[in-house]
């Protein structure tokens, strides 16, 4: 996995709660064996009409869509399945953050091993990330990991929580089946247990 | 640290095989379910490594997503479907794995062949890539989904990379009455909780409720944990859970079984044992349920009506009703009883199982579905198709006018050819009613088999307590 650095980006708002990963990709883009092309699917249903022209009014089609790299979504975004297509399809199309009040779990676990990093702000400071999106969508955001903070334009920063060892993962590019495999030893101690 | 655990805690703390500080326990899995829309790109990267399946004695394939429920020996015309098949009988083969491929009599959807082989048993950790993995927690079994890139860790290290969840107590005190099952449970928790209820948590569905249900309508409940948000859902074994083991392809025989029962009465939880969180439901005052929304958390009793986004308060709730509302054609304050439908789909990881199809023939035995509408019985597995001819419940619902499947996924998910026309309304018995969850366009009201056998007879949503007697 890639080494994550810091980012400055406009930000793309989608602040509906509960978008669920079949919105994300829809499952007919699920027969691909390969993870490459996704980003062409991201949120397809909303974005393309039936001809497969772009959507207007949706915000992936917008001109100010171009080239962003954070997703300010809303509530439990990446609810429903399991699909890791969905984080394909997201960096696949440029994404390298997701902001939201907060995330379902799977989905949560596969952006984390996809680079994609997904960041947790309180409600207040949701809502004045999507005022300042509103009043400014050229606006740039600055997301730095190691300091674990988003600074709005202002210079105002706020925190974000992540656990220590994603963190780690994230920054230094960890492969986490390495690390998994590093426990082979155990694992085979463990394999000695009468009933497995 | 008390001494008095809870089911869950049990099977964490004795699947532990390492744990450095600040770090994720390193979980060992004793059952991985694989199938061939989320594994494709773990066995890629096992190449890309030149790793092994390290215990392919513990894995097994079957398919179920893309492939057709139709005739098998037609040919399967979606190309990238195919070759989607075609890569899981050649990783199957390559990495030694068994498989219950298309001429397998086992094949069938991933979380109705575990339980019915008898490879889902207490106290056992489980992963599927597919979020219903939840389905096996009915056995008091940790059993969750995980991502592709979590199938290639499991796949090469038979471990997982976890941090501790939560536990939260989902009590159902009292008795259903007639008419209502364990959907009706299900969706009533999840219009009480949301779709983000249960996040970060474990759920232990408890009760005398929950007690009095077979296995099959346990497997309904645990199933749909995931539309709660929840990591997991389990139900402590009890001599239901043995009852229906026994004897089982791969259960234990003998000696080796009377050991195993044994161990598995050690599982549920310990009295005095504290959950992090406690919801309480009271079966007693459940009715049959329905969705009217987009999303599983979107349910009420099928005899209320449809709620108004101005009776929310909080705003993102609000235009999330007003939204999924304009998707479903639907306005605020109209009741569905008595709404037509397009298709009736009786089949899912949630709704597929014999117990499911016969109470539908129950209801449809004797009856024609109603003119003008699609229903569609899709067994689970191979299996559930063999009994369920064996017992005549084919020729009830061919009589009666219903399509009789293949096994497989089929209309839940609208990768294989079943699938909703833009705009049609569907009664299905599956577990999503996501926009364009079965076919783009498409609308989707959730509920039990019962009362999507009652709706296929009159063509309009029907309570189906309306029919019984």
């Amino acid at each position: 996995m890639a080494h994550f650095t810091p980012l400055a980006s406009r930000i793309l708002p989608l602040p509906m709660n509960d978008v669920d990963t079949d919105q994300i990709i829809p499952a007919r883009f699920l027969k691909a064996i390969n993870k490459e092309g996704m980003g062409d699917n991201l949120f397809a249903d909303w974005r393309y009409n039936a001809d497969g022209s772009p959507r207007t009014g949706f915000v992936l089609n917008k001109p100010e869509a171009k080239g962003a790299q954070i997703l300010l979504a809303g509530d439990n975004f990446g609810c429903g399945s399991s699909r890791e297509h969905a984080p394909w399809a997201l960096t696949g199309y440029g994404f390298r953050a997701v902001i939201s009040t907060s995330f379902a779990d799977i989905f949560c676990n596969n952006a984390l091993k996809n680079g994609l990093l997904p960041i947790v702000v309180d409600p207040a400071t949701h809502a004045d990330l999507l005022d300042l999106v509103e009043e400014s969508p050229q606006a740039q955001v600055a997301v730095d990991l190691a300091s674990q903070t988003v600074t709005l334009p202002g210079g105002k920063t706020v925190n974000f929580p992540i656990d220590g060892f994603s963190k780690t993962c994230l920054l230094n590019g960890v492969d986490e089946l390495g690390y998994l495999l590093g426990f082979a030893d155990q694992i085979t101690e463990y394999e000695k247990r009468p009933g497995l | 640290m008390t001494k008095y655990l809870t089911l869950f805690q049990k099977i964490w703390n004795s699947h532990v095989v390492a744990r450095e500080p600040e770090s994720p326990a390193v979980l060992y899995v004793d059952l991985h379910l694989v199938h061939e829309v989320t594994s494709p790109q773990a066995f890629t990267g096992l190449r890309r490594r030149g790793l092994k399946v390290r215990r392919p004695d513990k894995t097994v394939a079957t398919m179920d997503h893309s492939i057709p429920t139709h005739d098998p020996s037609l040919p399967i015309l979606d190309q990238m479907a195919a070759k989607q098949i075609q890569q899981m009988e050649d990783n199957a083969r390559e990495f030694g794995l068994t498989l219950h491929g298309m001429n397998s009599p086992h094949r069938g959807i991933v979380h109705v062949i575990g339980p019915e082989l008898g490879l889902t048993r207490p106290g056992m950790t489980i992963v599927c890539g597919d979020s219903h993995t939840s389905t096996h927690g009915a056995f008091g079994t940790l059993a969750f989904g995980i991502g592709t890139s979590e199938v290639e860790h499991v796949l090469a290290s038979q471990c997982l990379l976890q941090r501790q969840p939560k536990t939260c107590e989902v009590r159902v005190e009292g008795a259903l009455a007639p008419g209502v099952s364990a959907k009706d449970i299900i969706l009533a928790l999840l219009a009480k909780i949301g779709v983000g209820g249960g996040t970060g948590h474990v759920f232990e569905y408890t009760g005398p409720a929950i007690r009095a249900l077979a296995m099959e309508q346990r497997m309904t409940i645990c199933n749909m944990s995931i539309e709660g948000g929840a990591r997991a859902g389990m139900i402590a074994p009890d001599n239901t859970t043995f009852e229906y083991l026994a004897g089982r392809e791969f259960s234990p025989r003998g000696r080796a079984w009377d050991e195993a029962v044994a161990r598995w009465r050690a599982l549920p939880t310990d009295e005095g044992a504290a959950y992090d969180k406690s919801i309480t439901l009271h079966a007693d005052d459940l009715t049959p349920m329905i969705t009217y929304g987009t999303n599983p958390g979107m349910g009420m009793s099928i005899t209320d009506r449809v709620p108004h986004p101005d009776g929310l308060s909080d705003l993102s709730q609000k235009m999330a009703l007003a939204k999924a509302l304009a998707y479903m054609g639907l306005q605020p304050g109209q009741p569905l009883l008595g709404r037509p439908v397009d298709v009736v789909f009786i089949g899912s990881c949630t709704n597929s199982r014999i117990s499911d199809l016969r109470l539908a023939a129950s209801l449809l035995k004797g009856r024609k579905v109603a003119p003008n509408l699609r229903v569609m019985v899709v067994p689970g597995s191979q299996d559930v198709k063999k009994q369920a001819e064996a017992e005549g419940l084919d020729a009830v619902f061919k009589a009666a006018g219903a399509e009789w499947r293949e096994a497989g996924c089929s209309m839940c998910i609208a990768m294989n050819g079943d699938q909703l026309e833009p705009g049609q309304y569907a009664v299905s018995t599956s577990n999503r009613n996501f926009e364009g969850r079965q076919g783009k366009g498409g609308r989707t009201f959730l509920a039990s088999p019962l009362t999507a056998a009652a709706t296929a007879i009159t063509g309009k949503i029907t309570d189906v307590r309306t029919l019984l007697n």
